[in-house]
């Protein structure tokens, strides 16, 4: 469906995101045309990607239709580490341009590199996830992800740019400067992660700060999986709209799918990227609309071309047309992980569930974390809450009945009964990037 | 007249009571009586101070949750059976209590109590007419 208007480039729509609006057909001809050339090109030059298709008896031309894609191995996390740092790079290093890498928090961090393309092909596509934000020419945009190894923040960065937006390049932390800067220079739109937002509107509200009067009036959320309450929380305390944008520094960094002003579900941007659901205990490949992991392979990506790569993120793809008018699928916001999941007393649970139950509980703010100890033989939830001053109470029987409303929560929602300790305030370990809610003790402890 | 009672949540951690009295000290804020009250893994430090709004800042500044409340100062006479009197009254005036401390006092005087009722105004209200002695906090405060 063509807009009539190219070339008007108001809220959402902007001529360099025509691409959203592919009709269906020409979109698949354009997914097969290039996931043929994808595949070529990671046979021909990464020997990891053609040892597992010799092995299968498979080679480049196996690939006839899309639905070919599923007869190729899929491709994990530990292939990144395995073949440290460079050996699943396409290209020669005098064609690559750029590398990035995780933190590495678990042993050897994974490395990832763009030709001069990958990063015209990453700007494309975080152009096209600030425009569905509706931020254009003219907007002030603070971006807090973090600048570095981290994909974050230069991915924000050279969208902003591409848009013609007025990029404030803050990077992560330093609290107090970033709400003055957002009051001082009237910043219209925020990049952060939805952990680090609601720990500045915290403490621009120490500042004496009220987000809400302030023209602020978009959010662009990423980087960790995240609740509908607390994206509730974030539009009332800020008074801005919330976007939540998805992507992986394995397949490109930001940029993989983004929400647009419907806000419900985030586009993904499948002429580069092609999603896949499947069963993550048998990879099985699912039919739209059920929920799974998310397996993605880039399109056009050259220098590190990624075939059928396992997210770990459980989502479904939803098919229905977007009211925006894009045509391009959805896929659900990304509420856990499959390997987040944490079994206590043989129950899966989450930690956005907590999350969920601790928003229900009214003035809970979400500052917490998780720690699983083993006692006396037997798993242990702790759920550790810091006191804010809207639930502070100088009666000890409201703060027991405060604790309790928490633990039942918790108990309605996950079916546990977990151990509820309420801290100060600033007690908690609290991290600028991404947030870490879990700690598991349960290798320390008897 | 009202009271204005300092209190913060205290986490049962060895030190934390001592930071938060030494954050008050740093401010030159001098208390005059106190309470703690306690559970398995916090408590709530509830303080007379002689500046009790400086008194929050200076938790606040130093990372505690603090609040102001209002309580009343009741005086009772040092003899057997005067708290209870008191309480009579309060009982028959259906007032309800949340919590109460004894105000530490020089031997001699009348005794005082701090009372944390739960609808502060209807009890100074009710006290007044009733007859009992509702001290005021300049006096209080000043000895």
């Amino acid at each position: 469906m063509l807009r009539e208007n190219w070339n008007d480039a108001g809220p959402g729509f902007h001529p360099v995101s025509s691409s959203d609006y592919l009709p269906a057909a020409q979109l698949r001809d354009l997914q097969l045309r290039r996931l043929k050339s994808i595949v070529g090109r990671a046979y021909a030059h990464v020997p990891l990607f053609r040892e597992r298709m010799d092995a299968r008896a498979l080679t480049p031309a196996s690939i006839e239709s899309l639905a070919d894609l599923g007869r190729l191995p899929f491709t994990v996390k530990v292939d990144l580490r395995d073949t440290y740092p460079f050996g699943l790079f396409a290209s020669p290093m005098s064609e690559i341009v750029r590398l990035h890498a995780s933190s590495g928090t678990t042993g050897k961090p994974i490395v990832v590199a763009y030709t001069q393309e990958d990063i015209q092909v990453w700007s494309s596509v975080m152009l096209r996830t600030f425009a569905a934000a509706g931020i254009s020419r003219g907007d002030i945009v603070q971006n807090a992800f973090g600048y570095g190894l981290f994909t974050g923040g230069l991915g924000a960065h050279y969208g902003l740019e591409a848009i013609g937006a007025t990029v404030v390049p803050v990077s992560g932390g330093n609290t107090d400067r970033q709400v003055m800067l957002l009051r001082d220079f009237r910043v219209n739109a925020i990049c952060a992660t939805p952990s680090y937002f609601l720990h500045l509107i915290e403490r621009a509200a120490e500042l004496g700060i009220d987000l809400r009067e302030l023209p602020l009036r978009a959010g662009v959320f990423g980087a960790e999986p995240w609740t509908p309450a607390m994206r509730q929380r974030i539009e009332a305390d800020a008074g801005i709209k919330a976007f939540d944008i998805y992507g992986l520094s394995e397949i490109i960094g930001p940029g993989v799918a983004s929400e647009c002003s419907a806000q419900n579900g985030l586009h993904v941007f499948e002429d580069h990227f092609y999603p896949e659901i499947i069963d993550p205990e048998t990879g099985a490949v699912l039919p739209d609309g059920e929920e799974g992991e998310l397996v993605l392979t880039t399109l056009s990506k050259r220098a590190m071309p990624m075939i059928r790569y396992r997210t770990r993120d459980i989502t479904r793809l939803i098919t229905v047309p977007c009211a925006c008018g894009r045509t391009i699928r959805r896929m659900q916001r990304v509420g856990r992980r499959s390997d987040d999941m944490m079994i206590i007393h043989g129950i899966n649970v989450f930690p956005s569930q907590i999350e969920a139950a601790l928003l229900a509980v009214e003035g809970a703010l979400p500052h917490y974390r998780i720690v699983l100890r083993r006692e006396h033989g037997l798993d242990q939830m702790h759920v550790e809450i810091e006191v804010s001053p809207e639930f502070f109470s100088d009666r000890i029987g409201a703060m027991e009945a405060l604790r309790g409303r928490i633990a039942h929560s918790i108990h309605s929602v996950t079916g546990l009964n977990v151990a509820v300790r309420l801290a100060e305030p600033h007690s908690l370990p609290r991290s600028e990037g991404k947030a870490k809610r879990v700690w598991d003790e349960r290798q320390n402890s008897q | 007249m009202k009271i204005s009672q300092l209190s913060t949540f205290i986490e049962n951690r060895s030190g934390r009571l001592r930071a938060a009295c030494e954050a008050l000290a740093a401010r030159g804020i001098n208390i005059h009586t106190l309470c703690l009250a306690d559970s398995r893994d916090f408590g709530i430090l509830r303080l007379i101070v002689a500046d009790p709004p400086a008194g929050k800042a200076a938790l606040e500044a130093a990372g505690y949750v603090a609040q102001l409340t209002d309580v009343l100062a009741v005086e009772v006479p040092d003899s057997a059976g005067g708290l209870a009197r008191v309480l009579a009254t309060t009982d028959g005036a259906g007032l309800d209590i949340e919590y109460m401390y004894a105000f530490s006092t020089a031997p001699g005087q009348q005794a005082v109590v701090i009372i944390r009722f739960s609808d502060p105004d209807r009890a100074l209200a009710e006290l007044q007419r009733r007859g009992l002695n509702v001290v005021e906090p300049v006096k209080l405060l000043q000895g």
